[in-house]
């Protein structure tokens, strides 16, 4: 539709152009007849000429607008990530810098003789690494609603990245379960981005259900997208509030403190990206089950006998 | 009984500070550049065992200091970046990182990817035999026992494991892996090497769902331990 758009003008001056030719320069001079078989031949010529070349310039113009826009738009990418690293720097550094000192503290010779207090240094290292936590969502936040995601597919094996993702998670009193499907293919997906959003989803699971509560995470293949659910027994949302938990620095009026309100709306748009949905529910036995949708090639390679 | 040397460049002077307690510490002999160009002439003039580098440094890029670096220093490069970006640690590796870390990172890592590194790179020749917890690895042999009981692989499967025991504790890219055990035509095919991890840790791992052996750096490749 554009394209016709684009074209109507250009045809319509050349063939314009090709009436002028006519009117003025083929005699009968300025009279649209044209008596001369000659003539017929040179205007139908010029005509051809002219509509050849303006279709061509038409394209050479558009071609060049796209090419100025991607140029802009990448541009625009260089500009924002070179924004966010520094920014990423800044916040890093300093938190690199406690660690380090929280980590030579304790291997000082003050702290066998005793005379460092661990519980002091326990403590800072617990603060540098929630925030650290907090500083990897808010980057997470601005790389999303700079709207410049590129997500990147490549073959993952799921399980493996629930485990490593479970493994990493920060000390929680909570008994995490997950059970593999046997049959799970190999998916296609951005491994980073899911890995992100299962973090962020196991986070909120720890730090909104009391302890010794349990987490299950269940893996479902079915037919073109993968579910994940991650189901705890803690005391669930209250049903009004489902959609909400999902909004950009919402938190439950009775939630204490601790948290941004990020996380799971980092993890809505991490889903998006990856063309998927996720949704909130209370479970019939008490608590809440979070269920992510995300269509998703997949390959039964891993079924096949080897050598 | 370190006494390894240490080049750590990185433009902020608190890192380079405490590393260099952190690090001497642990007996080995630290210094410091606070640019790439600094680094550069440093690492020529001292020649030191390992270098740390920091990706984002203000003078030159880390990938191209690497790049310089790489044309002449044969000994192990450990990347340090602010960047949880795997391309970037992914390309940096390719170019001939030996390891990365990103910041902010515990110091406990950092020593054992040292460690890792300088053993990889002294070529003390790797024993035959390699013990890892409950596995034996013997590359002549190419035998594999789990608690002393024998464990069957195919050739393939003992080719990669056998790639794994002779780089333990660096973390090996996909692509790497894929040259190393399939070849050239293969570095794209990471689905293949899913498959082959998976087949080994059933075999080699006592629970294969929570590997302690083949650990995956996700987005980046594998490190064995």
């Amino acid at each position: 539709m554009a394209i016709l758009f684009d074209i109507i003008p250009v045809l319509l001056s050349s063939i314009l152009s090709g009436v002028f030719l006519n009117f003025l320069f083929i005699p009968p001079y300025y009279t649209l007849h044209i008596e001369n078989s000659n003539d017929i031949l040179l205007f139908s010529m010029y005509l051809a000429v002219a509509l050849v070349s303006s279709v061509l310039t038409a394209k050479i113009r558009r071609e060049e607008r796209k090419s100025r826009l991607k140029e802009e738009q990448e541009k625009s990418i260089k500009l924002y990530n070179t924004l966010l690293n520094s920014l990423s720097h800044e916040l890093r550094t300093p938190l690199s810098a406690i660690m380090a000192s929280v980590d030579g503290l304790r291997d000082a010779k003050g702290f066998a003789a005793g005379t460092i207090d661990a519980d002091l240094i326990d403590q800072i290292d617990i603060a540098s690494q929630r925030l650290n936590r907090q500083v990897e969502n808010l980057l997470n936040m601005s790389r999303l609603e700079s709207g410049l995601l590129r997500p990147k597919a490549e073959w993952t094996d799921i399980s493996d990245l629930i485990f490593s993702t479970i493994r990493k998670l920060p000390e929680h009193r909570q008994m995490i379960r997950f059970h593999p499907t046997v049959d799970l293919p190999l998916c296609k997906t951005d491994s980073g981005i899911l890995e992100q959003i299962l973090q962020n989803l196991l986070i909120n699971a720890i730090t909104h259900t009391p302890q010794h509560c349990e987490i299950e995470v269940r893996c479902i293949w079915d037919k073109d997208r993968l579910s994940i659910l991650v189901e705890d027994n803690g005391p669930g949302v209250p049903e009004n509030q489902l959609n909400e938990i999902f909004k950009k620095f919402y938190k439950l009026p009775q939630t204490g403190s601790g948290g941004t309100g990020l996380g799971l709306s980092i993890v809505k748009a991490y889903t998006e990206a990856l063309h998927g949905e996720v949704i909130a529910e209370n479970r019939k036995e008490g608590g809440l089950r979070i269920c992510l949708y995300v269509p998703m090639e997949a390959t039964y390679l891993n079924q096949l006998n080897h050598e | 009984m370190n006494k390894a040397s240490i080049l750590v460049i990185d433009d902020e002077q608190q890192i380079l500070k405490l590393l260099k307690i952190n690090l001497e510490n642990q007996d080995y002999r630290v210094i410091t550049a606070e640019s790439a160009r600094l680094g550069l002439m440093m690492a020529e003039n001292h020649a030191p065992d390992l270098i740390l580098l920091d990706l984002g440094l203000p003078d030159l890029d880390g990938h191209q200091v690497l790049r310089e670096l790489k044309k002449w220093y044969q000994k192990p490069v450990i990347i340090l970046s602010v960047i949880n970006q795997e391309e970037d640690i992914v390309s940096a590796l390719d170019h001939g990182a030996t390891d990365y870390l990103t910041k902010p990172f515990r110091t406990s890592e950092l020593l054992a990817r040292i460690r890792a590194a300088l053993r990889h790179n002294n070529k003390i020749a790797i024993p035959d035999c390699n013990r890892f917890g409950d596995l034996e690895v013997c590359l002549e042999a190419r035998t594999v026992h789990r608690n002393d009981l024998p464990i069957k692989l195919t050739h393939t499967e003992f080719n990669l494991l056998g790639l794994f025991v002779r780089n333990h504790g660096r973390v090996l890219t996909h692509q790497y892996i894929l040259r190393e055990i399939w070849g050239l035509n293969a570095q794209n095919e990471t689905q293949y090497l899913r498959v082959f991890v998976g087949t080994l840790r059933k075999k080699i791992e006592n629970n294969p769902n929570e590997p302690n052996h083949i650990i995956t750096e996700n987005g980046v490749g594998y490190r064995f331990q």
